[in-house]
């Protein structure tokens, strides 16, 4: 079985010389259908670049990204761009909603840039939105509604169209706890339902949602906790 | 732990034997600190011994003071009821803090030369995630979550504790860390100033 997210000997440096600052030192990261894997760590651990590196959003110094098996490296920038848009749903901390937009808007955008028709992509929209139990909410502007509501619009626009890898940074940092809860609940229930999630957090009670929980320091993977999941069984050599 | 206060609050609802009580407590604290049933007839005896219970003699049931199947029937005193409703109105005493293996272990470590604390603290937290995903697993599970059953609900709050307490020595368990890395920074950039001048520096440090 193949990973949704494979991370191989993957390093990234900032700067050079006595200057040199190395944000991850090559770690090898997997993350399979139907599990959900915690990253956590204290700031400045290599968290975040790990998550960027995993979406294509940066390119790591040495290594290999693969997402569904497609190596991300050989990809040029517009293909590149594509696999984001139709393979990877990222969800963050600010929601990141575009405000000129209702819900139903911004979750069909990412459908749309890819050439699916208006029409289709907003039945696509209201799917997911179903999906994440607000399709009532489809008509609203983001300023119209609560957080723990943005965010499960941002999660539904991380997942139309059938994305199978899910990347959240802190996506419960700005949510009470109770809303909190839903929402990884919800990302929870995405996992079951066979996407791979990726789940950035300094919240241990959020990260124990986790199958899997690795501890990054210093830009490197130091322990994991939690059960290996079945798949990554079959591959003796990347559980542990 | 209170087993002869809770065996007491137990009795409060009507009388009952061993068996029953062992049930009853295991079932609203979700087994999680399991009673065996040979502590609760000791605790009973000497909570007849000072009064807080009696045996039912009950001539309907039995022989007087066993029911049809032969238990022995117990029920609270009111003696007892003051003390069960004093113990609910007191709160559990925090002047002796229980003796906590962890804060002694790490105390120990990093007195102790030669052992490698951050290995301590790392492989702590990993255990003490892995209890926590447990905890967490159950709730998903949905146990203990219908807020209607007062059962129920007594259970989502013994896990509710597990939970937060996890998350606390885990968090506890970061802040060990980031404290013995300042530590550790510190030192060293003492020595390093040690090495070059060493006047500047230090005088500045004292004077503050």
């Amino acid at each position: 079985m193949n990973a949704v997210l494979q991370m191989t000997g993957v390093s990234r440096t900032h700067g050079e010389g006595a200057t040199l600052v190395h944000a991850l030192r090559t770690i090898t990261f997997a993350a399979y259908a139907g599990e959900l894997v915690a990253v956590m760590g204290p700031s400045g651990s290599g968290k975040s670049t790990l998550l960027t590196l995993a979406g294509g959003l940066d390119t790591p110094s040495g290594g290999t990204v693969a997402v569904e098996g497609t190596d991300l490296g050989v990809l040029g920038h517009k293909d590149r761009a594509k696999l984001r848009r139709s393979a990877i749903g990222y969800v963050f901390q600010d929601f990141n909603l575009i405000p000129a937009l209702t819900a139903a808007e911004n979750v069909a955008l990412p459908r749309e840039l890819d050439g699916v028709s208006a029409r289709a992509a907003a039945a696509l929209a209201r799917d997911a939105l179903a999906d994440v139990g607000i399709d009532d909410l489809a008509d609203r502007y983001p300023d119209e509604m609560s957080g723990g509501q943005q965010q499960r619009v941002a999660i539904a626009r991380a997942i139309v169209g059938e994305r199978r890898l899910i990347l959240a940074d802190e996506p419960t940092g700005a949510l009470d706890t109770e809303t909190g809860e839903e929402i990884l609940r919800l990302l929870r229930a995405r996992c079951d339902a066979g996407a791979a999630g990726v789940l950035v957090t300094h919240e241990a009670r959020h990260a124990a949602w986790a199958d899997r929980v690795v501890f990054l320091r210093d830009g490197i993977v130091i322990d994991e906790s939690g059960s290996a999941p079945v798949d990554a069984l079959l591959q003796p050599e990347l559980s542990r | 732990m209170s087993v002869k206060q809770a065996l007491l609050a137990l009795l409060e609802q009507g009388p009952m034997y061993g068996y029953q009580l062992r049930a009853e407590f295991e079932q609203r604290t979700g087994a999680t600190w399991p009673l065996n049933v040979g502590q609760v007839y000791t605790t009973l005896s000497r909570l007849e011994r000072d009064g807080l219970v009696e045996q039912v003699a009950d001539a309907a049931l039995g022989d007087g003071t066993t029911d049809r199947d032969g238990h022995v029937v117990y029920r609270v005193t009111e003696h007892g009821r003051s003390e069960v409703s004093e113990w609910f109105t007191t709160p559990v005493p925090r002047t002796q803090p229980p003796r906590d293996e962890l804060a002694i272990k790490l105390a120990l470590a990093v007195t102790v030369p030669g052992v490698d604390v951050g290995t301590v603290i790392q492989r702590q937290r990993s255990a003490t995630m892995a209890a926590l995903q447990d905890y967490t697993r159950l709730k998903r599970s949905g146990r203990g979550a219908a807020e209607l059953d007062t059962t129920e609900l007594a259970w989502g709050l013994v896990l509710d504790s597990l939970v937060f307490a996890a998350e606390a020595e885990i968090r506890w368990l970061d802040h060990c860390e980031a404290r013995l890395r300042r530590a550790d920074l510190l030192k060293r950039d003492r020595a390093a100033a040690d090495r070059t001048s060493v006047e500047p520096v230090e005088a500045r440090e004292v004077g503050r």
